[in-house]
C-alpha cells in the first residue's frame, strides 16, 4: 500500500485487522473502509481520510476568522463559513464588558479572529482569550478554499513566512479559509493577496516554496 | 421465443448506452457532478450541510437530505413548462429515498444537505442519471457515505429483458406486451436501495432483470469511481 491514496466512500483501504480505523473510516468484517472522499493516510497503525473538498468542518483549537451576524444578551453569533454559525460567549472575552454595551466591543458586520474552544451538540463555541485574537480593525480579508489552507501555510509555516518576508505584511490564516492581511501600504497588502491566490491556484505543484521564491523575484523585477 | 431480438438503436439486450461522468463542474457548489448516459445528461450540485430552513422542518435527531429534481425546459424536443410539477416532485422524493440508505446523516443533527439535480437533456432514464450524478456530487461534497450508489433501468420489451431503455423504447414501443420500465439503484457492493416497476412483469423475469441490472451497475460504479479520482488527480 502506498503512503497516500485517493479514496472514495465505500472503498476498502486495507485488508488486515491490524490497523485501527481513524476519522472518515469504518471497520467492517474484512477490512477498513473509507466513508469520505479524499486522501487515505496511514500513520503507524491508524488510518484516516483527509477530506479535500466540501464545507469547512471546525476542530477544537482551530484559529478561525468570522463575521459577527447577531448579538445576543450574552454573546455574539459568528459566521465562520462552517455548516453552523459559531457562538462567542461573553465569558470568553478577556475583559469586562458592560451587558448593555456588547455592540461597543463587536458590532454586527465586524470581523473577528477567534479560536474554536469546543464543539458539542449545541454548536460551536469560540474564545478570544488568547493573544492575537479579537476584533479586526484594519487591513484586508480574503477568502480561499479551506482545504488549501495547509498549502498556504506550508511545512512548518515555510510558505507563509516566505510571503510575509517578501511583502512586509502581517498575515493571519484562519483554518476556515479566511485570511487577514495588514501592511504599511495598501499596495503591499494587495501584493500579498496576489501571492496567496497564486499559491492557492498552484496548490497541486510539488516544491511550491521554491517556485514561489522564483515568482517573487519575477514579480519584484517588474 | 424471440432469440434474435433487435433493438431500435442496435444495442444488445444487456448493453447499456455509452456513459461518461465528470466531478467538480460547478465551482460555487460544495460538491458537484455530471453524469451522461447516451443522450440523457444530468448535473447535480450539493450544498451543505447547512442550517435547515424553514426551521420547523428540521430534524434535531439527524440531518435531512433534500433533493430537487428538475427538467430544463429545453431538455426535451417539445419544450416543457419550467417549474416543479407532479412528476418532478415525485422523482425528487424517489431520489431522496434511493440515496438516504448510504448517506450518513446522523452526524449532522438539525442540518440539511441540499441536492439539486437538473436534466439538461432527457432521453429516458433521467432518474437513474440523476441518482448517479447526485451520488458523485455528495461524495465530492465530503459528506460521509457508507458506499456509492449506481442506478440503472432494466426493462422488458415485449418478452425480452433489456437494459437501459431509451425514450423510444420507454414510451413509444407498443409491440406485443409493450414495454416495462424498472429503474433500480444498487450500492457498490450490489445491495438494492431503490426499485420501481412501471408495467407488467412476472416474478421470474423480474429476478432476471435485477440480476442483469446488477452486472451493469458495476460498470457505472467504475465510471463514477474514476470520475471522482480524476477530479483530484487533475494537477498532480
Amino acid at each position: 500500500m502506498t503512503d497516500r491514496q485517493i479514496i472514495i466512500p465505500g472503498e476498502k483501504i486495507v485488508d488486515s485487522g491490524d490497523f485501527l480505523p481513524g476519522e472518515g473510516t469504518e471497520k467492517r468484517t474484512d477490512g477498513i473502509y473509507a466513508l469520505r472522499f479524499g486522501l487515505a493516510e496511514t500513520s503507524g497503525k491508524l488510518i484516516k481520510v483527509i477530506p479535500l473538498s466540501g464545507v469547512y468542518s471546525p476542530r477544537r483549537g482551530n484559529v478561525v476568522i468570522g463575521k459577527v451576524e447577531e448579538i445576543n444578551f450574552n454573546g455574539w453569533r459568528i459566521n465562520i463559513n462552517a455548516s453552523e454559525t459559531a457562538f462567542l460567549s461573553l465569558m470568553e472575552v478577556p475583559r469586562y464588558v458592560n451587558k448593555d454595551g456588547l455592540d461597543e466591543v463587536m458590532d454586527i458586520g465586524d470581523m473577528v479572529i477567534a479560536k474554536v474552544w469546543g464543539i458539542n451538540k449545541r454548536g460551536i463555541d469560540l474564545s478570544i482569550k488568547s493573544r492575537g485574537l479579537g476584533r479586526i480593525d484594519e487591513g484586508i480579508i480574503m477568502e480561499i478554499n479551506p482545504h488549501k489552507v495547509p498549502r498556504v501555510i506550508g511545512k512548518e509555516g515555510s510558505m507563509i513566512r516566505l510571503i510575509k518576508e517578501n511583502t512586509g505584511c502581517s498575515i493571519t490564516v484562519g483554518q476556515n479559509g479566511l485570511i487577514w492581511i495588514t501592511g504599511n501600504k495598501v499596495e503591499d497588502e494587495l501584493f500579498a493577496k496576489k501571492a496567496i491566490l497564486h499559491v492557492a491556484q498552484k496548490c497541486f505543484v510539488s516544491g511550491l516554496t521554491e517556485e514561489m521564491e522564483k515568482w517573487f523575484k519575477e514579480e519584484k523585477g517588474k | 421465443m424471440t432469440k434474435e431480438f433487435k433493438r431500435q438503436d442496435g444495442r444488445k439486450p444487456d448493453e447499456i448506452r455509452e456513459i461518461s461522468a465528470k466531478v467538480g463542474i460547478i465551482p460555487n457548489a460544495d460538491g458537484s457532478a455530471m453524469f451522461q448516459s447516451g443522450k440523457t445528461i444530468a448535473i447535480a450540485a450539493v450544498y451543505g450541510p447547512k442550517e435547515h430552513h424553514p426551521r420547523n422542518q428540521r430534524n434535531p435527531a439527524r440531518g435531512t437530505l433534500r433533493c430537487t429534481y428538475n427538467m430544463m425546459s429545453f431538455s426535451v424536443t417539445d419544450r416543457i413548462r419550467p417549474g416543479p410539477n407532479r412528476r418532478s416532485t415525485e422523482i425528487s422524493k424517489i431520489i431522496e429515498w434511493a440515496l438516504e440508505p448510504v448517506v450518513m446523516l446522523d452526524k449532522y443533527p438539525g442540518l440539511v444537505v441540499d441536492v439539486h439535480i437538473h436534466m439538461t437533456q432527457a432521453d429516458a432514464g433521467t432518474r437513474c442519471a440523476g441518482i448517479n450524478a447526485a451520488a458523485m456530487a455528495l461524495a465530492h461534497a465530503g459528506i460521509p457515505m457508507k458506499d456509492l450508489v449506481s442506478s440503472i433501468a432494466a426493462g422488458k420489451l415485449d418478452k425480452t429483458i433489456v437494459l437501459d431503455l431509451d425514450k423510444y423504447e420507454d414510451s413509444e414501443f407498443e409491440e406485443g406486451e409493450g414495454s416495462t420500465d424498472i429503474p433500480i439503484t444498487f450500492t457498490g457492493d450490489g445491495k438494492l436501495t431503490h426499485i420501481q416497476v412501471d408495467g407488467h412483469i412476472t416474478t421470474e423475469q423480474l429476478k432476471q432483470a435485477i440480476k442483469m441490472a446488477r452486472e451493469a451497475s458495476k460498470k457505472i460504479y467504475e465510471v463514477q469511481k474514476k470520475a471522482l479520482k480524476d477530479s483530484l488527480g487533475g494537477g498532480k
